[in-house]
């Protein structure tokens, strides 16, 4: 065998192989999507966003309460989560830079980043439900919080030392003030990116339930006080999918379809933030 | 001891007794440098790579601050007072003294909104009076009949000349005494080039100028002045013709001959 004949046999082994493990990795994600639709799609009805749940056996439950639950508990940890990665962002890129405590706070969110969910939520059980006596809204929305600021911190610090230092330095030269600066010039460049990292992190904390099960627990019934157990899609849905119940687990299916597609449509949109950054 | 000719005209700056150190370096970059910047007319420094031209350009405006550990000793007159002083308003400074940069820097806004940045930093509100400043930034800049059917448009959808252009003119919107150019062609064709050479020939009426080229040609044809500097000291500031035919110092003339560099 020349030298040229081995080179393209070993050519075709390698793609072959590795076409191969792309068709059977998209062929597990497109048996777990299209498992999801067809059950989802046919557990939908309007009942399910009109009622609340219901005992078992009882043909109207729904999932109002999950549903309203899910978005308190998001909204509460993003308006805590995103100005505090913002700035804390915004203090590691414009004033931290290479000092010891910015990379301190790099690194420890870094490891956050990848630490389990669920360590954040029994931590959150110690701190709040234990010393309060009981799961609360508030427990779930500092859980989904804790989770959520080290991706935005991390994202907008990135994002920010995109921004070319000529930029700062232009803007320094017309006489403007180190805050205004970055308000007004480095956050204006850095948005489309910024905007993505908040996106992306809101996805992320929508679909965890972990945390959820020690902090905000599970309620059947809609509830909207922060300071009472809430219901949320995700704690739900595992309830309703583990019970022995049909007619739960159907409303198991519509809650995972539900979730999935929100998850979706956010990622979606940040790629699209993302793709409009770059075409420019 | 660095040749310096006898400037006639007011002096825009004095520079005295100047060094500069970058954060943990073991030498300075600039080392006792004097030199006095002539007002209204253009000031070139040339050099090779290295040589402090445009560490000395950034001290005017006190750039370096912006970055921690950075150490200026001598003195940098401005209108009688020493700008070096720790105690220098920097944002009143770099109103007065302006800067453009090597790669054009607008602002991710409007071509208005560019050039009204520094306006209304300073705190001009009046829409009219913005717009009137404005529209005269941009004649000044010669780039006003080119975007002013599109002043809303993102100012990054320009090209790289007419960027530069408008960088000029967000510069000369604040009415500035002194410009400040750090190569301000490098990142452009010859045809932007040459616009941007006769602007600044232009803008030498209203404000005094200092520009630091690696294109001696560029020098040459823009400059009133012409200062070649080499490893951190000033070698000879000079009426520019003299400097390019008749240069006092061997290592001037070696230079712009081409000997080395």
């Amino acid at each position: 065998m020349t030298h040229t004949q081995k080179r393209i046999i070993i050519n075709n082994i390698v793609m072959a192989l590795s076409t191969l493990s792309a068709v059977i990795g998209i062929s597990f994600l497109i048996w777990i999507l299209s498992v999801l639709v067809i059950n989802g799609i046919d557990a939908l009805s309007m009942t399910i966003f009109a009622n609340e749940g219901a005992p078992p056996g009882n043909e109207d439950g729904g999932l109002k309460h999950a549903l309203i639950g899910q978005l308190i508990l998001v909204t509460y940890a993003t308006l805590f989560g995103v100005p505090l990665g913002v700035l804390a962002g915004t203090y590691l890129s414009e004033y931290g830079q290479k000092a010891k405590l910015a990379e301190t706070i790099r690194d420890v969110s870094d490891i956050m980043m990848s630490a389990p969910s669920i360590v954040i939520g029994a931590f959150v059980y110690a701190i709040v439900v234990a010393p309060t006596g009981h799961f609360s809204g508030w427990a779930g929305s500092i859980a989904l919080t804790i989770i959520m600021l080290p991706i935005v911190l991390r994202t907008t610090d990135d994002m920010l030392q995109l921004v070319p230092s000529t930029l700062r330095e232009a803007a320094f030269a017309l006489g403007a003030p180190k805050y205004k600066v970055i308000t007004q010039v480095v956050y204006r460049g850095a948005k489309a990116g910024i905007l993505t990292g908040i996106l992306l992190a809101v996805a992320r904390v929508a679909g965890e339930t972990a945390p959820l099960l020690f902090t905000s627990f599970n309620d059947n019934f809609l509830n909207t006080d922060m300071s009472q157990p809430m219901a949320s899609l995700t704690v739900t849905m595992y309830n309703y999918a583990t019970s022995p119940y049909e007619d739960w687990q159907k409303l198991g299916w519509a809650a995972a379809f539900i979730l999935s597609m929100f998850i979706l449509t956010l990622n979606i949109i940040g790629r699209l933030f993302l793709l409009k950054r770059k075409g420019k | 001891m660095a040749t310096i000719v006898d400037i006639t005209e007011e002096k825009a700056l004095k520079v005295k007794d100047f060094e500069f150190m970058y954060a943990g370096a073991d030498a300075p970059s600039v080392k006792k440098l004097n030199m006095p910047i002539a007002k209204h007319s253009i000031t070139a420094l040339i050099g090779p790579s290295g040589c402090g031209k445009t560490t000395l350009l950034r001290s005017f405006n006190r750039m370096h601050d912006l970055y921690p550990g950075n150490k200026y000793s001598g003195e940098i007159l401005f209108k009688e007072r020493n700008i070096l002083n720790p105690k220098e308003d920097l944002i009143k400074l770099r109103i007065q003294i302006g800067m453009i940069f090597q790669k054009p820097t607008a602002f991710p806004m409007s071509i208005f909104d560019n050039v009204a940045y520094g306006l209304r930093l300073q705190g001009l509100k009046n829409k009219t009076e913005l717009q009137g400043r404005v529209e005269k930034a941009l004649q000044d800049a010669a780039i006003w009949n080119e975007v002013k059917d599109r002043l809303k448009h993102d100012a990054n959808g320009l090209s790289g000349g007419q960027q530069q252009r408008l960088c000029i003119a967000r510069a000369v919107a604040v009415e500035p005494e002194i410009l400040l150019f750090d190569e301000p062609t490098s990142a452009l064709d010859p045809i932007s080039t040459a616009g941007i050479e006769e602007l600044i020939v232009e803008l030498r009426e209203r404000v005094s100028i200092i520009i630091v080229t690696h294109n001696m040609q560029q020098a040459a044809r823009v400059s009133d002045y012409t200062g070649f500097m080499y490893l951190g000291e000033l070698v000879e500031l000079g009426r520019t013709e003299e400097i390019f035919v008749t240069p006092k110092e061997r290592l001037t003339e070696e230079y712009i001959t081409g000997k080395f560099g």
